[in-house]
């Protein structure tokens, strides 16, 4: 690890004092120089520089480093969500690229610092994950590096089952009450009468149609889970019959998982206000003129749609400034939207200058869901020129499907909702009273991948090691994908079988 | 900086190795598929390892992009890598290509088929000498010249003689600091071997079985090189006439006419006479034809040169019978009946029947597995 040469350190101590001045908020932050293949190492450990042993860091690594090797792709920045910041530079990029990637760290490091989704994220993050390291090779030394090894490929084709709310405190599933009585002792609720009337008014059978009810209420509030939990990591870990180190291994995958999650949830949002800052600094502060042509080149690289990609830096950027552009000029509120003289909508500037505040505003308690959601606008859509593709079966070809905004929206949200997963909920935890698990797919027009879906059925097995059971939905007939051990079974559900939003009963479903 | 991506990494090759292993037969059934880079590597393409997941399927393969068209035009296929503007949602398996060294696929291809190691033969004494360069002197061309060494050289001198100067470090070498690359003479071990491949080109020949000729002699080429350091090798086609031809050659002519294979067994003795001494050589033959020849009293000629001349000078006759269309596939029969197993001088003498490219596989572990 180098110290930064002097020239680039001059330049990051005012690159920060002037992030600073626009009022970007950040831990410290640290420059590292490596160079190219330090680079595709660390990346392919997610920027941090000791992770668990797996093969998928290798897979990642040989990837990177020959698109590398064949001029394909070059990392230009990493960052890392940690306190301090840590941050790497390519050794042998020119000067003018180093000062751009130190601008763009600045935005992600306030980013990370101050978006609501980041807030629960562990800041030690570096030391989490060499802990975890070590935690795994001393398994992998008294287990044996084959089982650790098989066990974490089963951990990893589940680790998307956790739940995307989870920064945020929920309510236990189980809770207990200090309350807690045996039902048969409570009251029923009755309404005053005078002994005459009592028949009439509190009739016998009523009560004894109450008295089964909260019996039967009761009798669901030991089923496990109370509620359809999302986190299926967390339910694995509380409830399955594991052995304790693979209890630790699978904790410690969950753990990883959720300190990733912020990042994917805001991916378009941390990107598009890093290239925001970038571009903000470079262009007003911190340019040559003869690095003008360079940076022009670089930043159009970095924001390229070229061939039809969607960009989330690209997307990002503009939509912050969409933002701005939007607050400064007053174009909000009910008489912004109820305006309906285009000329006049057209000229709309009420010079309200309030676009900086927005837009720190905007980064501070939304995510790319909500991002996207609230700012998409026709008009956004029509100027950068946004299409729906879906695959023609019959050309095998990616077609431009629509232009419409709404289809645009609706899309990008799908895409953005629980990270583009399926929903996927423990619903029983003694299916049919016999210890079984039954998992449910709340199914919302797309359909699982039947083939990967029976190999994570497997790997659920091996966790729970009863039988494990999956409820989706191929059009509109509901399926039960089983797994018992030795083979996977298939049946369509008759509709009275299967579990909606709660077999019958009111259960109110998480969103 | 020490990173532990190594080990990972070399997990990852050992896992795709073994999927290699795992699907040998296919893979060399099917050379010809793989891409042969440099001469050192085969790449072989296959799909990524993916962790299986819940997640969307077929139905959902739609997303957002950006651009210039109307409804209904292309904007890219599934497969390619990244193309298509697939935001964030997965298409098809990719298909990533695996480079594993020829050393490798050598070693893969003797576990699996459980070749023994070969025992050369020849004068382990003879050595040849070998330059490398990996010394350093201080006097040499300009073009070798060793600037590192050089500029360490000049900055020692001139800081013991006080003459550095920390804000204006400039490094002036003198011609006594000057440093060349230098080589060292390693003497190597020389068990020379050579592979004289000989195939039929006659008219009953067809591209598919030339084809199989070729993967055939890849594989034998392939692991014989894993085991001898300096591997030379032959081609002779041969119709009614025989001629030696380049690699190029050997596998793309396409002659006609009758068959004397003879022909080809007395071009192979001349070279080996004249070229490769077998007291220094591992003589190694391989004869690949439909089995048809011209006559009876050229079987027997063959048989003749075999057992006086051939077979005595060579580690191994190897003949290979590509079962074509119009072959009677006599030859074969000829020679395991003329040389039964039970004589001496058919222990040399492998000869195997390859009906389709599925053979391939088992004709090598034939033709290999005695070590010879």
């Amino acid at each position: 690890m180098s110290d930064l040469p002097r020239e680039l350190a001059l330049h990051k101590e005012e690159i920060e004092k002037i992030a600073s001045n626009y009022g970007l908020d950040f831990y410290t932050t640290i420059f590292e120089i490596v160079d190219y293949d330090v680079m595709n190492q660390l990346a392919s450990y997610g920027g941090f520089p000791t992770r668990y042993p797996h093969w998928s860091f290798g897979m990642e690594y040989e990837r990177l480093s020959k698109s590398h090797h064949y001029g394909l792709s070059k990392i230009y920045e990493m960052v890392i969500n940690n306190d301090p910041v840590v941050a790497y530079l390519m050794r042998g990029n020119s000067l003018m690229d180093q000062k751009l990637v130190m601008a763009h760290v600045y935005g992600h490091a306030d980013f990370f610092k101050n978006n609501a989704y980041f807030g629960t994220t562990n800041r030690k993050a570096i030391d989490m994950m060499a802990n975890h390291a070590v935690q795994i090779r001393r398994f992998v030394e008294n287990i044996g590096a084959e089982r650790v090894e098989s066990f974490i490929d089963l951990c990893l084709t589940i680790d998307n089952l956790i739940d995307p709310r989870a920064n945020f405190p929920v309510e236990s599933a189980q809770e207990a009450s200090a309350y807690d009585v045996d039902p048969s002792r409570l009251p029923v609720a009755k309404l005053k009468a005078k002994d005459y009337m009592e028949k009439y008014i509190n009739p016998p059978e009523f009560l004894a149609e109450q008295r089964k009810k909260l019996l039967q209420e009761h009798e669901e509030k030991r089923k496990i889970p109370q509620r359809p939990v999302q986190d299926v990591l967390a339910f694995l870990i509380q409830y399955a019959p594991l052995e304790n180190w693979e209890r630790e291994v699978l904790s410690i995958i969950r753990e990883e998982a959720y300190y990733f999650l912020p990042q994917a949830q805001t991916k378009i949002m941390n990107e598009g206000w890093a290239s925001y800052w970038h571009s903000t600094i470079m262009t007003k502060h911190k340019l040559e003129d003869s690095e003008i042509v360079d940076y022009a080149n670089s930043h159009a690289g970095t924001m390229s749609m070229a061939g039809g990609r969607f960009n989330p830096y690209k997307i990002g950027i503009e939509l912050f400034r969409h933002i701005e552009e939007r607050w400064d000029m007053g174009r909000f509120g009910t008489d912004y939207d109820n305006c309906e003289n285009i000329a006049e909508k057209k000229a709309w500037n009420k010079e309200t200058n309030l676009g900086r505040k927005k837009i720190f505003e905007v980064r501070k308690v939304y995510n790319d869901l909500m991002f996207i959601d609230e700012f998409l606008t026709p008009e956004f859509c029509q100027e950068h020129k946004l299409f729906t593709f879906a695959l023609n079966p019959k050309s095998n070809e990616y077609e431009i499907a629509s232009r419409e905004f709404e289809k645009i929206k609706q899309q990008l949200l799908f895409q953005l909702t629980n990270r583009g997963s399926p929903f996927i909920f423990v619903v029983d935890g003694n299916y049919q009273n016999r210890g079984e698990l039954y998992l449910w797919h709340r199914f919302e027009g797309a359909e699982l991948k039947l083939a990967t879906a029976k190999e994570s059925l497997k790997t659920l097995f091996h966790c729970w090691r009863r039988p494990v059971h999956i409820q989706t939905q191929l059009q509109d007939q509901f399926k039960l994908l089983s797994f018992d051990g030795k083979e996977l079974s298939e049946k369509n559900l008759p509709k009275e079988e299967a579990y909606t939003d709660g077999w019958g009963r009111e259960t109110e479903v998480p969103d | 900086m020490y990173l532990k991506i190594t080990t990972d990494h070399a997990r990852f090759r050992n896992i795709i190795k073994g999927k290699v292993k795992k699907d040998l037969r296919k893979y060399i059934s099917n050379a010809e598929s793989l891409g042969v880079k440099g001469g050192r590597y085969i790449s072989i393409p296959m799909p990524t390892i993916d962790l299986p997941h819940f997640e969307f399927g077929k139905n959902e393969q739609s997303g957002v992009g950006s651009g210039d068209g109307k409804e209904g035009d292309s904007v890219g296929q599934p497969e390619d890598g990244d193309g298509g503007g697939k935001a964030g949602n997965a298409a098809g398996t990719h298909i990533q290509e695996v480079d594993v060294t020829l050393e490798e696929m050598a070693e893969m291809l003797g576990e699996e088929l459980g070749l023994p190691r070969i025992q050369p033969k020849g004068d382990k004494n003879i050595l040849a000498q070998k330059s490398r360069y990996t010394s350093v002197h201080n006097l040499g061309p300009k073009s070798l010249l060793h600037f590192r060494r050089t500029y360490k050289e000049a900055l020692k001198r001139q800081i013991s003689m006080a003459d550095y100067d920390p804000l204006d470090p400039s490094i002036i070498p003198q011609s006594r600091d000057f440093r060349y690359r230098s080589y060292k003479e390693l003497p190597v071990e020389n068990n020379s071997a050579v592979i004289i491949f000989m195939m039929d080109v006659s008219g009953s020949m067809g591209d598919e079985q030339k084809s199989i000729v070729r993967t055939q002699s890849f594989w034998i080429d392939t692991w014989l090189r894993s085991q001898y350091k300096g591997l030379e090798t032959r081609f002779i086609v041969h119709d009614a006439v025989a001629h030696e031809v380049d690699r190029e050659t050997f596998f793309s002519t396409r002659e006609s006419g009758g068959t004397i294979i003879s022909s080809a067994y007395v071009k192979a003795l001349e070279l080996i006479e004249r070229e490769f001494p077998p007291e220094q050589w591992n003589v190694y033959l391989f004869h690949f034809s439909d089995g048809d020849n011209w006559s009876a009293d050229d079987s027997k000629k063959c048989f003749e040169l075999l057992e006086k001349k051939l077979l005595p000078v060579s580690n191994l006759f190897a003949y290979g019978q590509v079962e074509s269309l119009y072959g009677s596939g006599q030859f074969y029969r000829d020679l395991t009946e003329r040389f039964q197993a039970s004589d001496s001088s058919s222990e040399k003498i492998v000869a195997t029947r390859i009906p389709n490219r599925e053979a391939i596989y088992d004709s090598i572990k034939e033709f290999l597995k005695k070590g010879l």
